[in-house]
């Protein structure tokens, strides 16, 4: 069972306490329930975080060549700054990817400009000029080059467009972006998916030369937007669509390549996944290219259904009979799937914390399996990801706006639920704690969870979670007391 | 031998730091002192005077060269002229790149951990126009100089730097211990500019510890890329020069705690000497066709 709003509300009370009296109510906005009927779940969010608590949010950086950038795969992403910024990132996402590693693709390869004293002093732009002249050298079968700001260079000036458009002109015009995602811009990582879009945006559509671009279009051409291929997801989602008949053209941006990019204005429809870190440019899309777009769910049978019937309902019969086809086709793999698992997971209840779309979008997976989320919060969600998530959450849902590591601890503590999906950060906490953890972030090194077949690998791997032995040889410290 | 004085030269642009305290500090080297001076500007021309030299090769020129500071020696960078008095540029990028404020941070942390100051009396350090950021605050910071002085003129913007830079001693003056040492006016021939350097010191809550007079002189021994006290020693402004060093040399490290003023009460100042009128309040924003009309 799920803790009821009044106690909600005390246990919230409960963990504020511990604040300072200024922090406590700065926090408290950030925090509350869900009740039915409310449109949005009643907190704040994207505020900057307080200092003195462990925050689970990343930086603008992060959010450009971790998130949007770095899974094209064909192009090379400098990461421009001091090293650890570039080396603790380094292929930290699992953005699946097909080719030859350092030959015509480079996802899992880590290039950094490596700033010295001197460089900050007297500048990088000439180091930077130097490292995209290696790399055509190194690796000529690239197709494009990003500069992904760390801090300094936007500190100390460095005039990163200047060098990329030179560079572009001496390459014969080479797609070369320059990125101004400085880690210190804006309140989390939400701000630097913005200004990687909105890199795209000025960079690659608005630079190709319509009479060079040779694609040929079809009624049936749709884009994936915000599917970053962790574990193999977009690929799970890429069948589905092409099972109903329609043309996959390109990835955004997991296993995506520049060109894929720079067709997608030629789409009929874009379909996006991951509204916070890529509504921007399916807006914009929208605006200039006449584009429409859905937005879409592919965790857990029921949301899959769903939004296959809405994806087709932006195209012909064929389109839309087709679909039916498919979630037939699926049905017994789904049905064996839950009949397995969910006796094993009846009831069990969940408290999530992510980021971009999964604080809403995997509940109804969970619930597929007969399990409740009893509470979710998302890392660096806006107002409109909280109001999405009314449609997802059950009256009486404990919701937490980039919860801190001391609230997570004390929710989880008193809510007591069956597993916890979070960080890499939170994992051992709470495995510590006795408590069941899955990555929600990274799948905890599976997947792919999206699509039909990702369906099957989720059920089983909570189960493993879950129902693993080892948890009834763990004593949690406060159990003994009882 | 008496304990190490630091002392350092700020003012607006243009207002003759580097002539001024190359003077002085060549004075206090004819006193028998032994001088070592940190420029911290990426013009690097605070030594000019000394060496005769243009410019010397900078601690960061050659750090850039050689891959970092970590790979110079102190005698790559530190040079001796007259009196021998020891000369470190700091240098800098060329400007509109990179980060001169660092620069100077890397520098000084530099000649401290390789012994630049060991065996002086005396470390100055002359920096750039104004203290634009961290980095150029970086000689009043904790435990290196203890004394300030401000070289300005009956100029407003002189005296609004003056100004500007007493606020920034004051925020090290509580947690690093430096203080203002005392205003050094260099005459433009300013309206009652002695007695506007005077209350002006006064409102700081320092002195005005020598007025230098405009002299030609000045700029002949420049132009020989040498002090007025090696150039010409007799001469009357070599003598202006000593009287500075000697009171600086009897400040003893001795200074104030400075209380800027604001922007209001500096025009109201240039209104008390009648540099500015009350009147003039409907002047702003026009132009001179408009006020002809």
């Amino acid at each position: 069972m799920s803790l009821t709003v009044e106690e909600n509300k005390a246990l919230i009370e409960e963990v504020l306490k511990a604040y300072p009296e200024k922090t406590a109510k700065k926090r408290a906005k950030h925090l509350g329930t869900f009740e039915d009927g409310k449109p949005d779940c009643g907190v704040k969010s994207n505020i900057k975080s307080l200092p003195g608590v462990m925050t689970i949010r990343g930086c603008a950086y992060a959010g450009s060549k971790g998130v949007v950038w770095g899974p094209i795969k064909d192009m090379i992403h400098i990461s421009h700054g001091p090293v650890g910024c570039g080396q603790y990132s380094w292929a930290s996402r699992r953005n699946y990817y097909i080719g030859e590693t350092g030959i015509d693709t480079f996802g899992t390869m880590q290039f950094t400009s490596d700033f010295q004293e001197k460089d900050i002093v007297f500048g990088g732009d000439k180091k930077l000029e130097k490292i995209i002249d290696e790399i055509q050298e190194l690796f000529p079968l690239n197709k494009g080059i990003t500069v992904q700001s760390e801090c300094p260079i936007g500190l100390i000036g460095d005039d990163i467009e200047a060098v990329s458009k030179k560079k572009a002109k001496e390459y014969e015009g080479k797609t070369i972006v320059p990125v101004r995602c400085e880690g210190f811009r804006g309140v989390s990582q939400s701000l630097g998916h913005h200004i990687a879009n909105d890199a795209v945006r000025d960079w690659v559509f608005d630079k190709v030369d319509p009479n060079k671009n040779v694609f040929e279009s079809s009624p049936y051409d749709v884009a994936i937007i915000g599917d970053y291929n962790i574990g193999g997801d977009a690929w799970s989602s890429r069948i589905l669509l092409e099972e109903m008949g329609l043309r996959v053209i390109a990835q955004w941006s997991g296993d995506g390549t520049i060109a894929e990019l720079e067709n997608t204005p030629k789409a009929k429809l874009n379909v996006l996944h991951c509204y916070r870190s890529m509504n921007y440019i399916s807006r914009h899309m929208e605006e200039k290219y006449g584009i429409p777009w859905v937005e879409y769910n592919f965790f857990g049978p029921t949301m899959i259904e769903k939004s296959l019937r809405e994806i087709a309902s932006h195209f012909d019969d064929t389109i839309k009979a087709n679909a039916e086809v498919v979630i037939a086709k699926y049905r017994k793999l789904i049905d064996e799937t839950i009949a397995k698992y969910k006796p094993r997971l009846q009831g069990k209840k969940v408290m999530l914390f992510v980021g971009g779309l999964r604080p809403r979008h995997v509940i109804g997976a969970y619930e597929d399996l007969g399990m409740e989320v009893v509470g979710t919060g998302y890392e660096f969600g806006h107002n409109d990801d909280y109001q999405r998530t009314t449609h997802y959450v059950k009256d009486g849902t404990l919701i937490y706006d980039d919860v801190t590591g001391y609230e997570f601890e004390k929710f989880v503590e008193k809510v007591q639920p069956d597993l916890v999906g979070s960080g890499i950060k939170e994992k051992y906490v709470f495995q510590k704690m006795g408590v069941p953890f899955r990555q929600m972030h990274s799948w905890d090194y599976s997947g792919p969870y999206h699509g039909y077949d990702g369906f099957a690998i989720f059920a089983r791997d909570m189960d493993m979670a879950i129902n693993s032995p080892v948890w009834g040889l763990a004593k949690a410290p406060w159990k003994k007391a009882a | 031998m008496a304990a190490l004085r630091q002392i350092a030269f700020y003012g607006k642009g243009g207002i003759g730091k580097s002539t001024t305290s190359q003077n002085t500090l060549a004075a206090l080297a004819e006193m028998g002192q032994k001088i070592l001076i940190v420029g911290c500007d990426p013009k690097a021309d605070s030594t000019r005077l000394i060496l005769h030299a243009k410019a010397q090769d900078t601690v960061l020129s050659l750090a850039a060269e050689a891959g970092s500071v970590e790979d110079l020696e102190i005698e790559d960078v530190l040079k001796v002229g007259y009196r021998d008095i020891r000369c470190v540029e700091s240098g800098g990028p060329e400007p509109g790149v990179g980060c001169a404020g660092r620069g100077v941070i890397t520098s000084i942390n530099f000649l401290e951990e390789n012994g630049a100051y060991d065996g002086v009396d005396y470390v100055s350090y002359d920096v750039l126009g104004d203290v634009v950021c961290g980095g150029f605050a970086m000689p009043i910071r904790e435990n290196k100089a203890q004394e300030i002085y401000i070289v300005m003129s009956g100029e407003m913007m002189a005296m609004y730097a003056a100004n500007n830079i007493s606020k920034g001693i004051l925020k090290y003056a509580n947690s690093g211990g430096v203080r203002l040492g005392g205003l050094v006016c260099n005459e433009r021939q300013t309206d009652k500019e002695l007695e506007l350097a005077e209350a002006l010191a006064g409102k700081l809550g320092t002195k005005l510890i020598h007025f230098v007079p405009r002299d030609n002189i000045v700029q002949h021994a420049e132009l020989r890329r040498m002090t007025v006290i090696e150039y010409a020693p007799d001469s009357k402004q070599a003598g202006e020069y000593r009287q500075l060093a000697e009171k600086v040399h009897n400040n003893a490290g001795n200074g104030t705690i400075p209380t800027p003023i604001t922007m209001d009460e500096l025009e109201d100042l240039l209104m008390d000497f009648g540099i500015m009128k009350k009147e003039d309040e409907s002047v702003i924003g026009k132009t001179a066709a408009e006020l002809a009309a």
